[in-house]
């Protein structure tokens, strides 16, 4: 019996009354070649981001040598069980044009809109909300966003200027909001249909009919607010739809049994660390499950104020005062949280690679964009900018490549992502960050 | 918003190279205003659509069933504009992510009102049979609660739909209370309460002038004074035409400056006003103070607010006295770091006189949420005093530059005055930390999480500070410095105003500024004189545009050609 059917002999059970099935577990998940699924559709592609704050210090953090098998200069050091998974691009500009240079904003903004700032917001959708909008609207989710620094300002994900996608920052709700009562696992046995969500479906009509007739009332600045939680509400209304649905088998969703307990709310590097590994863990679960292909990840904001224990200045503010040690030339204990940072991107990689996918990992099947907001920490500079893409994109991207942009703008990663996952555009950004070409060595 | 740039510690306490200049964003008040002027013509604000606060979702939930459903109320962050929170309501958004999280709590909230623990006495009569609909029972608790709901009396057609959806999930789930609980859980997530959309309508006393209508009236004073939704009795003063007839916004407006109401209404604005959302995330550096916890930020926090609640309201103070009490109340996580005998609970608490420790100023509050997690930082408590309590603002320092001016080589330096002092000296640093230094040089006998100290390395602390043209010796002189200033009522004046009409003051509310500054005065500097002068003026009501009007597309187009036009 195919999903299909089965779907339809549910149905055809409801009348009005909570059901309870026993379903056949499947055991063969996979086409013959572990490409595509059982259904026939093809694995999807899944695209996420990485954040974290202060750039690096390009002496020890870009490598000499350009193109596959580069070397890992002391501050990426700990890259080496994932470097031929990432792409490493240097040498990148967030070019302001005539926007004032805005600090700790226009870096990453244009690594993530291709749009220069002209004030403190962000001039459009981010990307990972272009993205959502073609790939993450058949999930649960269209997108999960999550910090690990605990505080749930920290976002580099925007639906616009005025409108953050806040993230979760307990990995305790996070647990509940993905895994919790709402959980449909797709690979249970049983499959119970609860009647109220058919009720509640129908009072959305309801909801969405008042959305409508509000935005009739108010000017167009507000229309496009209205418009906005108009969306949220469609989304709901895909969320109960699914849950009216027995969900395909997934061989990889292996959900986590019960409930973490929430780690230090501290600002110490270990503490943050390991929040970000539990938020880690939980989000490439939840994309394993289908349940999101889209998802953002902050390790620490641009204003990094992780903390060093015994060292009284946290990051942001040891950048900027902490003298160049005279015989290593560069900022020690900069360079140290730096590290931390690094380590933590590569815990991220590693986590999808750990999840098998078909005949090769997550990985194989997710795109990542790893962002900062300058180049040097120590001046903020804009220019000697990092960006990182880490996955292959389904087959269609080539990873483990150092590219040096040579000056060039950050938004080009970001445009070649978009054209990885297939997204047509002709171009991406405006202005000096306007890309319209593709960074040919990282296409397969 | 929070959001990375914005919250942004600003730059650190050797890092400034601003050649700026200190921004006042404070209105100049004008000259020959007196006591007895009376309110001056202004246009009045725009007309806005905001979104509601978690906190206000909660009080106006909590009010209609009261404090036995447990609301675990949580929105996403937004941004501060010009000093408040609130004034970003009026340009927030929903999410995706944000609107499910509000599914949630509508859900939980649903379903508590409507178990067998709290439906007997939240809904208002009894089905005739609990397994299906009954249109009358369901048709008086949902027309009661959409009216606390939305904030105004549900149209017949309105109150039919949500009837109808309860009726149709009655059937479905053959359950009364069911079927109620899936309509008022679409209600709790409606556009109409989460977002406040304010009308206008001709004024009939001043023609060609718009001013709120009654509904959007009682809103807006609700949610300024009480940071909730109107309850009923200001609902039914609104329905009558009692709150616009004379004397009826007099009688409701010290209606709600006399209901203990008040004192959580401006808990919300002051903790607004001083950032304390910033609370939520303070930590210190645990091998550097150990003795500072979660507890202690928390109830650093709540001191203040309790001190100043007290002071304002209960003491009816002097809004300038706040900066020189000795009067507070004392938790046992704080008695540690002010080191004074700790006892059970919340305790009143005066420092002696000869106490370092005098107004908000030298609250752990104030000291160690402008401070780093491993020490003190005489900019970020410079910049802060500044932005928070005079208005102004300290420019961030420009981009790309190099620091290696300040960062001073020998790390030997005792003392934050002698590492600081490459600020003072340096002309491109010296442009801001001089406006920001000399305050925090002040307060250097406290250091980062708040405890007192008279020596830093073993060098004595020069506690020596400067504000304005006045000097002083520590955070005494200094709080006495800041009461005589006359930024500081004009500041509050600035914040409450535009507190209460949910956005920053445009220039054109210059006058409607200075005549509550002069009324504020001359009533003492009360917090609810001024309050009552504010809710009661023609600024506060009056509003330049009707949202229904713009929402017209002949008006769309006649605005596009106006502006085409005037290129």
């Amino acid at each position: 019996m195919s999903q299909w059917n089965r779907r339809r002999v549910l149905k055809g059970m409801l009348n009005g009354v909570g059901v309870s099935v026993a379903l056949p577990f499947l055991d063969v998940f996979l086409d013959g070649n572990g490409t595509a699924l059982a259904s026939g559709a093809p694995m999807p592609v899944r695209f996420g981001t990485w954040g974290y704050g202060l750039g690096g210090t390009s002496g020890i953090f870009v490598p000499k040598k350009t193109g596959a098998g580069y070397d890992l200069p002391e501050e990426i050091a700990s890259w080496a069980p994932v470097r031929d998974d990432v792409n490493l691009f240097t040498n990148g500009s967030a070019f302001p044009d005539s926007s004032p240079n805005r600090n700790h904003f226009t870096g990453w903004v244009v690594s993530r809109t291709g749009v220069a700032p002209e004030i403190d917001s962000v001039p459009t959708e981010t990307i990972d909300v272009t993205v959502a909008k073609q790939i993450g609207r058949a999930t649960r989710f269209n997108s999960l966003t999550a910090t690990a620094t605990a505080d749930a300002r920290d976002t580099y994900s925007f639906m616009n200027a005025s409108t953050p996608n806040t993230p979760e920052w307990s990995p305790l709700q996070f647990y509940n909001l993905l895994f919790g009562a709402d959980f449909q696992d797709p690979n249970a046995e049983e499959f119970t249909l609860d009647p109220r969500i058919i009720a509640r479906r129908s009072v959305l009509s309801g909801v969405m009919e008042q959305s409508r007739s509000m935005m009739k009332v108010v000017g167009a600045a507000d229309r496009e607010r209205l418009d906005q939680y108009f969306t949220g509400l469609r989304q709901l209304e895909t969320q109960f739809e699914q849950r009216l649905t027995k969900p395909d088998p997934i061989a990889s969703c292996l959900p986590p049994g019960e409930a973490p307990v929430n780690p230090l709310m501290d600002k110490s590097a270990d503490a943050v660390r390991l929040r970000h590994q539990m938020m880690t863990e939980l989000m490439v679960m939840a994309i394993a499950c289908d349940q999101t292909r889209v998802f953002n990840m902050t390790y620490s904001a641009a204003f990094s104020s992780i903390i060093k224990p015994g060292y009284p200045k946290p990051h942001h503010t040891c950048t900027h005062e902490e003298p160049v040690d005279e015989r290593t030339g560069y900022q020690q204990n900069a360079s140290w949280f730096t590290r931390r940072a690094m380590e933590s991107w590569v815990d991220f990689v590693e986590a999808f690679k750990k999840i098998p996918e078909g005949d090769g990992t997550l990985l194989d099947n997710v795109l990542i964009l790893g962002t900062t907001d300058v180049g040097y920490a120590r001046t903020h500079a804009i220019d000697g900018m990092p960006v990182f893409l880490a996955g292959r994109a389904g087959g269609k991207g080539k990873s483990g490549m150092h590219i040096d942009l040579k000056g060039g703008s950050v938004s080009q990663v970001g445009y070649t992502a978009l054209r990885l996952l297939g997204i047509d555009k002709s171009s991406w950004g405006t202005l000096s960050n306007e890309s319209s070409e593709v960074i040919h060595e990282v296409v397969a | 918003m929070r959001l990375m740039y914005k919250r942004a510690a600003p730059h650190g306490s050797s890092k400034v190279f601003c050649a700026g200049v200190l921004g006042f964003v404070a209105l100049v008040m004008l000259a020959g205003c007196s006591e007895s002027d009376p309110e001056p013509e202004t246009p009045g604000t725009r007309a806005l659509v905001s979104l509601v606060t978690a906190e206000q979702y909660r009080n106006s939930l909590s009010y209609i069933f009261g404090p036995g459903v447990d609301l675990q109320v949580e929105f996403a962050p937004v941004a501060r504009t010009e000093g408040l929170l609130a004034n970003s309501a009026a340009i927030a958004g929903i999410g995706s992510s944000q609107l499910q999280g509000i599914q949630g709590v509508a859900a939980s909230v649903a379903s508590q009102v409507l178990d067998t623990k709290h439906r007997n006495y939240l809904v208002p009569c009894r089905p005739e049979s609990i397994d299906g609909p009954d249109e009358a029972c369901a048709t008086r608790f949902l027309s009661r609660v959409g009216r606390l709901l939305f904030r105004r009396a549900l149209t017949d057609d309105e109150v039919a739909m949500h009837v109808k959806q309860a009726g149709s999930a009655a059937e479905q789930l053959e359950s009364f209370y069911a079927g109620l609980e899936i309509a008022l859980e679409g209600m709790l997530i409606s556009p109409e309460g989460l977002f406040v959309v304010e009308r206008a309508e001709p004024d009939p006393e001043n023609p060609g002038q718009l001013r709120l209508d009654a509904y959007s009236l009682a809103s807006r004073l609700s949610y300024f004074l009480w940071n909730s939704a109107p309850d009923d009795e200001l609902l039914a003063a609104a329905e009558s035409g009692e709150l616009q007839a004379s004397g009826g916004l007099e009688r409701a407006v010290d209606r709600m400056l006399a209901s203990p109401r008040l004192a959580e209404g401006m808990r919300a604005f002051l903790d607004d006003m001083f950032a304390f959302d910033e609370v939520k995330t303070l930590t210190k550096d645990s091998t550097i103070y150990p003795e500072f916890t979660r507890v202690t930020a928390e109830d650093a926090r709540e001191q203040t607010l309790r001190t100043s609640i007290e002071h304002l309201l209960a003491n009816d103070g002097d809004y300038r006295d706040l900066f020189t009490t000795r009067s507070t109340v004392m938790s046992p996580a704080l008695a540690i770091i002010y080191g004074v005998p700790a006892e059970p609970g919340w305790t009143p608490h005066t420092f002696p006189d000869d106490s370092p420790r005098s107004g908000l100023l030298t609250q752990v509050s104030f000291l160690s949420l402008h401070a780093h997690p491993g020490r003190s930082s005489v900019t970020l408590r410079g910049q802060a005093l500044r932005e928070r309590f005079l208005c102004q603002t300290v420019p961030e320092p420009p981009p790309g530059i190099d620091f290696s001016v300040v960062s001073n080589p020998d790390a030997n330096y005792p003392t934050q005055r002698q590492r600081v002092r490459a600020h003072l000296e340096t002309p491109s640093c010296a442009g801001c930390h001089r406006i920001t230094d000399p305050i925090g040089l002040s307060l250097e006998r406290f250091d980062g999480a708040g405890g007192f100290r008279l020596t830093e390395n073993g060098a004595v602390i020069d506690a020596s500070g400067g504000l304005d043209g006045f000097e002083f010796e520590g955070a005494v002189g200094l709080g006495k410095a800041l009461r005589e200033n006359p930024e500081l009522p004009r500041c509050l004046v600035q914040r409450v105003y535009s507190y209460g009409t949910g956005a920053p003051p445009a220039m054109e509310a210059r006058p409607a500024l200075d005549y509550f500054n002069a009324e504020f005065a001359a009533r003492g500097y009360r917090l609810r004189e001024l309050l009552r002068t504010i809710a009661l003026s023609k600024a506060f009501s009056r509003v330049q545009n009707d949202p229904g009007e713009e929402s017209n597309p002949e008006y769309q187009e006649e605005s596009r050609i106006s502006v085409a036009s005037s290129r």
